[in-house]
């Protein structure tokens, strides 16, 4: 399709802004932190309101704006993209259906999927109906994935699956999983890797749920016990998981802001660049504003979180206009992790000593178990650590960390002991 | 400074960064430590030629901008006096051209040319000793007498205040925040030159003693300063911070290379987790200050209603951790950073001057605080 047949950004803006404010609910105290603690019935229910809304995006034409139409899309451009995120301010986004549903698993389908499985689920996934996740890290290794030690073996049409995969939120409520596992040991640990694609709901599919620190129960293990997978469910070619996998690892660290795939603004602590300081109701409520100490306590915390901000759109204008590599996306993954610990700390600083034990409706009930759990921004979806080691090699050209296992089949490559 | 400049400020950009290079190099820094002034008349009307006091300052003023938008130039000319640690009294300069443009009686306004043509140099006198250095204090009284206001008070430190022939004196009245313009040779005026860390950038400690001013020496309405304070610092903060990214970035470099040059055990210094890890956080640091520092750029320029917001977040962030960057920096070279042959400490010393003037970090934490409040 030639540039010349698609609506103006600023058309599609305006057509955008007109039917939200007509037909969508604007957010108006409905926040849903997926990663705090809420009983199955409570979470069960956000997935359905969400999957509504999906729905009534898909139905207006503004779901999957980057995607092909044959698929479900609009078949616009990133430009549209982002005018409907600007849009979208103030209006409750379907975070559960965005991340990892359509980033990034729908767009890795769209990389590499067959016809068929292109036009099979990714307009099931822009409708709402099918949720994804990503089987990724394993009980042994989560910075290393393509250490992968869960095993799919061939058996004629299909292929039979062994193993672990963990660190899946939201397994227990969704449909499908992208699994990353080895096909062949006997080849370098990239060269022996395949895609495929895990219905959740069959035989031989275990689902454990992991209670985190905060009480939360989002995370799941699976196990997988001779799951048979038919070969009309591998995504991309036998042995070359990883290439598949490079392109999946991209979409995801697109999240900060780079991917022209999600609708709604992502991953910010407390709201994005508004003026307003979340933490100066905890401070009134505990009557810490007036003095210094919280004071700089609530300036610190709106400094980070403004430096965030503006931090995920310089990458992603940097990276759109060819001024910093794909890689520096590594550089908001790293600001992210670092700021949230901090404005976790500074928010059970600020709620004081009556934050380790409180009353269930009190203000300050959740800071102590989000300070307890505050190192996970800095864990999932790839450690700091690792992020570091991308800023320092990607983007400043530094020397590459000596690994052991480059050149060596798989199989003799070193393996801490075998993990419960 | 921005990643996308418009071809003229790009003309703009590299007229002035090749001037800077030729006419301040490094070696030029060094040697115009000893000099009285800090800067040469003759280089400040050569940089005033180029556009670096026009910016801010409408046309019908004597000024003009670059790309229609003076502040984002400006920030252009800040990057530019970041990399090479340029003198020259860029902040006050400009900070007096477009208060008295914006608010200056006609008679005022006659200076803004001279200003605008590096004929002549005028400085804020703002910031005051201690006690009272916090943000907003102003300790200094401006009393009505007769038709007169007698100034009684200590500002400190001062900007080029030794150099400048004029000062924009912000100070208290009865009837509120007032700001004055005042001569330097004015009678009961003692400006005494100070020792200040940077190498070239020279501030006074200008005490006032029964300075005796006509009321035509006042900027503005009587008692109605404040706005015009208000934008002085947000303009001063949008300079600073544009400046402490450039002066960090080259830092930054300077230390990569050594990084890479650099050999023990066998192997280069940039090989070590340890240090890579470093680097990785510094280059966080500086990608955040220069997005913060072109955000509050954008809404300064666009008189957006949260601009203090990103002013203060700008200068907080950049503020605190580019200065860490400039440490780190020192740590990495070893015994060769603390030294004064090595040129890292020129770019600490400009980092730790913008870091420490016109509101600390902590003054700029409280001021974002108490603006979250007022919005909350």
């Amino acid at each position: 399709m030639s540039d010349t047949d698609i609506e103006s950004v600023e058309s599609f803006r305006l057509r955008a802004r007109k039917w939200l404010a007509g037909n969508y609910p604007r957010v108006e105290g409905h926040v849903y932190d997926r990663f705090a603690a809420h009983d199955d019935d409570v979470e069960l229910a956000e997935v359905q309101h969400q999957r509504g809304l999906q729905r009534m995006l898909y139905d207006a034409g503004f779901a999957g704006i980057c995607f092909p139409k044959e698929y479900g899309g609009q078949g616009l451009t990133p430009a549209h993209q982002r005018a409907l995120n600007d849009e979208f301010v103030g209006y409750q986004v379907p975070f559960l259906i965005q991340v990892p549903p359509i980033v990034p698993c729908a767009a890795v389908l769209l990389d590499f999927g067959t016809e068929e499985q292109k036009r099979r689920h990714i307009p099931a996934i822009l409708k709402g109906q099918e949720i994804w996740m990503q089987f990724l890290s394993e009980p042994s290794g989560g910075s290393d994935v393509a250490g992968a030690l869960t095993t799919a073996v061939r058996d004629g049409d299909e292929w039979v699956i062994n193993g672990s995969k963990i660190w899946t939120s939201g397994a227990w409520f969704s449909d499908y999983g992208l699994a990353l596992v080895r096909t062949n040991w006997d080849v370098p640990k990239h060269r022996g890797l395949t895609v495929f694609i895990i219905e959740i709901d069959q035989p031989g599919v275990e689902l454990h749920r992991i209670e985190m620190i905060n009480g939360s129960a989002d995370f799941c293990q699976e196990f997988f016990t001779d799951v048979r997978v038919p070969d009309s469910r591998r995504l991309g070619d036998v042995d070359q998981g990883w290439t598949v996998g490079t392109r999946w690892m991209y979409h995801e660290k697109s999240l900060g802001g780079v991917s022209p795939y999600i609708t709604g603004s992502y991953d910010a602590p407390g709201g994005t660049d508004s003026a307003g300081e979340p933490l100066v109701d905890l401070a009134r409520a505990t009557g810490h504003f007036d003095d210094p100490r919280g004071r700089a306590l609530i300036g610190e915390a709106a400094m980070l979180r403004m430096a965030r901000a503006a931090l995920s759109d310089r990458v992603a204008d940097g990276i759109r206009a060819g001024a910093l590599p794909d890689s520096a996306a590594a550089i908001g993954r790293l600001m992210n992790g670092v700021v949230k610990a901090r404005y976790a700390t500074l928010a059970f600083e600020l709620a004081g000593s009556n934050a380790v034990a409180t009353l269930p409706d009190e203000p300050w009930a959740q800071s102590g178990f989000e300070y307890l759990e505050r190192q996970s921004s800095s864990i999932g979806g790839g450690t700091t650590e690792m992020a570091r080691n991308n800023i320092s090699e990607r983007v400043l050209g530094m020397p590459r960390e000596i690994t052991h296992d480059k050149n060596m089949p798989f199989r003799d490559v070193p393996k801490g002991p075998p993990s419960a | 400074m921005e990643f996308e400049l418009t071809d003229d400020q790009e003309f703009f950009r590299e007229t002035t960064q090749k001037f800077l290079a030729a006419e301040c190099p490094i070696v030029k820094v060094r040697e115009l430590r000893s000099s009285a002034q800090g800067f040469e008349r003759d280089y400040w009307r050569q940089g005033a030629e180029l556009g670096w006091i026009s910016l801010v300052v409408p046309e019908a003023h004597g000024g003009g901008s670059v790309s229609g938008r003076g502040i984002a130039d400006l920030t252009v000319v800040a990057d530019a006096f970041g990399t090479h640690v340029a003198p020259g009294p860029l902040v006050p300069c400009n900070v007096v051209a477009a208060t008295l443009a914006r608010s200056g009686s006609a008679e005022q306004r006659e200076l803004v040319p001279e200003l605008v043509a590096g004929d002549v140099v005028a400085t804020w006198a703002y910031m005051e000793a201690p006690p009272h250095d916090a943000l907003g204090e102003v300790a200094l009284v401006a009393a009505a007498d007769g038709g007169d206001f007698v100034l009684r008070g200590v500002k400190s430190p001062v900007e080029a205040g030794a150099e400048a022939q004029h000062l924009l004196v912000t100070a208290t009245t009865d009837a509120g925040p007032t700001q004055f313009l005042v001569p330097a040779e004015t009678p009961g005026l003692t400006i005494t030159q100070l020792r200040s860390v940077d190498m070239v950038r020279r501030y006074a400690r200008v005490t006032f003693d029964e300075v005796r001013v006509p009321a035509r020496a006042v900027v503005g309405e009587l008692g109605g300063g404040a706005a015009d304070v208000e934008h002085q610092l947000h303009l001063a903060a949008v300079v600073q911070v544009a400046e402490m990214a450039a002066a960090a970035r080259q830092a930054l470099d300077i230390t990569l290379d050594w990084a890479f040059s650099r050999y023990s055990f066998g192997r280069p210094l940039a090989s070590y987790q340890e240090i890579k890890h470093r680097f990785a956080d510094m280059k966080m640091w500086l990608e955040a200050s220069e997005a913060l520092a072109d955000d509050a750029a954008r809404k300064v320029q666009d008189g957006d209603e949260h601009a203090g917001h990103a002013v203060s977040a700008a200068k907080a962030y950049a503020g605190t951790y580019l200065a860490e960057l400039l440490q780190d920096c020192v740590q990495l070279h070893g015994g060769i950073g603390v030294t004064y042959e090595h040129d890292l400490h020129l770019f600490l010393r400009r980092v730790t001057v913008d870091r420490m003037t016109y509101g600390t970090p902590s003054d700029h934490l409280v001021r974002l605080a108490d603006l979250s409040a007022a919005v909350a």
